[in-house]
């Protein structure tokens, strides 16, 4: 039975508060609290219990899955492996993400390790969000680990935010793309306090025509610090675009490591880096449309983590 | 009414301090469309950007219906009803156009009401509302919209630092349109334009040239344009706005 937290936290995780007949898995304080499958999509338990096969079946047409996790325990920690096979020629969405609340003294810590085993000739988009709440002394942290192994001519988007709560994450994700292949990311940070958020990506361009498009936006406020290190490297006749865009606020502190690498005479890699306050002509011209200036800056920050 | 009293700015510079306005004394009332012009550096837009409240005066005062606004911030301003049209539009990642409108009108918006404002500067809403007001739009784009969002904030008065600089031809036309349009549909609101251009002088009650920090010369356009013609005070544009079926005025009078 889930709580009114929990409930509360899947809602924001998933955008759903009934999960119905689609096909799901919803896991709580380290136990599934609720698992359907449906013809098209599998949900089976590893061996080990320790994570979840999804299998998605070639040919499936505009389906979705959604394994949310959510974790109100003070003091839990767990690494849970999810492993997605996505069939050739499949349409879905997928939805994941994590919520802790943490009253608690102690440390409360998901590692989610998602790899996506995407079929040729698959569109797959990947929703992911992660929040953190509750007032208690114990930090929140999570550590999500995302491996995609890309086929020809499949195409992988990726939506990933974290805009709140998270005291401490170490996020790395990394790609491989065949040819033909395209992957586009939109991340979205936001750290406040003394939150610590390190990203990492690497992409590998393998396969003649393959694009990658990889676009962060942060936002650091209070004293906290972003680290984000993107990096691409082609290997074929490909393009790679990386772009980092952060807002820094009172103390907060921001590091951005670009590295582009090319193996291939027409690889075509770019990168883009910006870190900067909020200017004053943007608060500026908002307050003379009549919104005060703590309703400018928030109206800018939700436009740019938008 | 905005009454200015005896306004003064000084701006620090790297060579020192350095008066930009000087003592402007000026009374906008109520239902005027006053066009400010005068030579560059003169201090138009400076007084412009005291009134909205974007700059802080060096002395004197502004009194906006009775009310001393000299220590307002923009935000009192905007909402006792002051709008002010950027002479460089602000570009914002995420803000969409829809949603700036939004902001100025002050609540959601209907589509079709959105797109009364586009058209008023030229944009066709199903082109431009969901489109972000960032560096994908060119200075032309971006200085309509900026137009776009003074016209659907509604102020009793309405202030455009230069509107016309990016304005294309097809455009110009509307633009003066859209000023006249305000005029009907605001009540008693008042237009304050800073502009050389002289169609724009043409449709003024009024003219100020501010020169050197003070005003040189103020009264009814009557009085004061025909000396301002072939001047750079009342330039009469591209020449290729007298192309085609836009109206063009020169030495005052208008040709089809």
């Amino acid at each position: 039975m889930l709580s009114e937290i929990q409930k509360k936290m899947l809602r924001e995780l998933t955008g759903r508060s009934e999960f119905g007949d689609g096909a799901f898995n919803i896991r709580a304080n380290g136990c599934s609290a609720g698992r359907h499958s449906t013809k098209g999509i599998r949900i089976e338990p590893k061996p080990n219990g320790a994570g979840l096969d999804v299998y998605i079946e070639p040919g499936l047409r505009d389906d979705n899955v959604s394994i949310p996790v959510v974790m109100t325990e003070s003091g839990l920690k767990e690494e849970v492996y999810n492993d997605f096979h996505v069939g050739e020629g499949a349409v879905v969405t997928i939805t994941a993400g994590c919520g802790i609340h943490n009253c608690g003294r102690e440390d409360s810590q998901h590692d989610g390790i998602h790899r996506f085993f995407i079929g040729r000739g698959s569109r797959v988009k990947y929703v992911e969000k992660h929040i953190g709440e509750g007032d208690g002394a114990g930090r929140r942290i999570l550590n999500p680990v995302t491996e995609v192994y890309q086929e020809e001519d499949s195409v992988l988007e990726m939506e990933m935010t974290q805009i709140r709560g998270v005291d401490e994450t170490e996020r790395t994700t990394k790609a491989a793309l065949k040819a033909g292949a395209r992957l586009a990311v939109r991340e979205r940070l936001m750290t406040g306090a003394r939150e610590r958020a390190v990203s990492h990506y690497a992409v590998t361009l393998d396969g003649a025509g393959a694009v990658a498009d990889i676009v962060s936006r942060g936002v650091a406020r209070g004293d906290s610090v972003q680290t984000l290190d993107l990096k691409i490297v082609g290997n074929a006749p490909c393009r790679g675009h990386t772009e980092c865009d952060s807002i820094i606020m009172d103390r907060g502190h921001i590091v951005a490591v670009p590295t582009l690498e090319a193996a291939d005479i027409d690889a075509q890699l770019v990168h883009e880096a910006a870190i900067g306050k909020i200017a004053g002509d943007q608060l500026d011209k908002l307050m003379s449309l009549g919104l005060t200036a703590a309703e400018a800056e928030a109206r800018i920050i939700e436009g740019f983590l938008s | 009414m905005i009454q200015i009293r005896n306004l003064a700015y000084t701006a620090k510079t790297d060579e020192g301090e350095r008066e930009i306005l000087r003592g402007i004394d000026l009374d906008i009332p109520d239902g005027r469309l006053i066009v400010v012009t005068g030579p560059n550096g003169g201090g138009k837009s400076t007084l412009a950007r005291l009134v909205a409240g974007i700059a802080k005066p060096s002395g004197g005062s502004i009194v906006f219906d009775g009310r001393d606004i000299t220590g307002a911030s923009i935000t009192e301003r905007a909402r006792l009803g002051i709008g002010f049209a950027f002479q460089q539009p602000v570009r914002f990642k995420g803000l969409k156009v829809m949603d700036l409108l939004a902001i100025a009108a002050g609540r959601t918006l209907a589509k079709s009401e959105a797109c009364d404002y586009l058209v008023s500067v030229g944009l066709c809403a199903n082109d431009y509302l969901q489109r972000e007001v960032n560096s994908s739009l060119s200075g032309g784009e971006l200085k309509r919209i900026e137009i776009a969002t003074v016209i659907a904030k509604a102020s009793k008065v309405s202030i455009f630092d230069e509107p016309e600089a990016g304005i294309d031809l097809w455009s110009f036309q509307s633009l003066i349109d859209t000023f006249r349009n305000m005029r009907r549909t605001i009540a008693n609101s008042s237009i304050v334009i800073i502009s050389h251009q002289e169609r724009i002088l043409a449709i003024a009650d009024e003219i100020v040239v501010i020169k050197d920090g003070l005003i040189a010369r103020h009264g009814p356009k009557a009085a004061i344009l025909p000396s301002l013609i072939g001047t750079s005070m009342a330039a009469p544009g591209c020449p290729k706005f007298g192309r085609g079926d836009v109206p063009v005025i020169t030495e005052g009078k208008i040709h089809a």
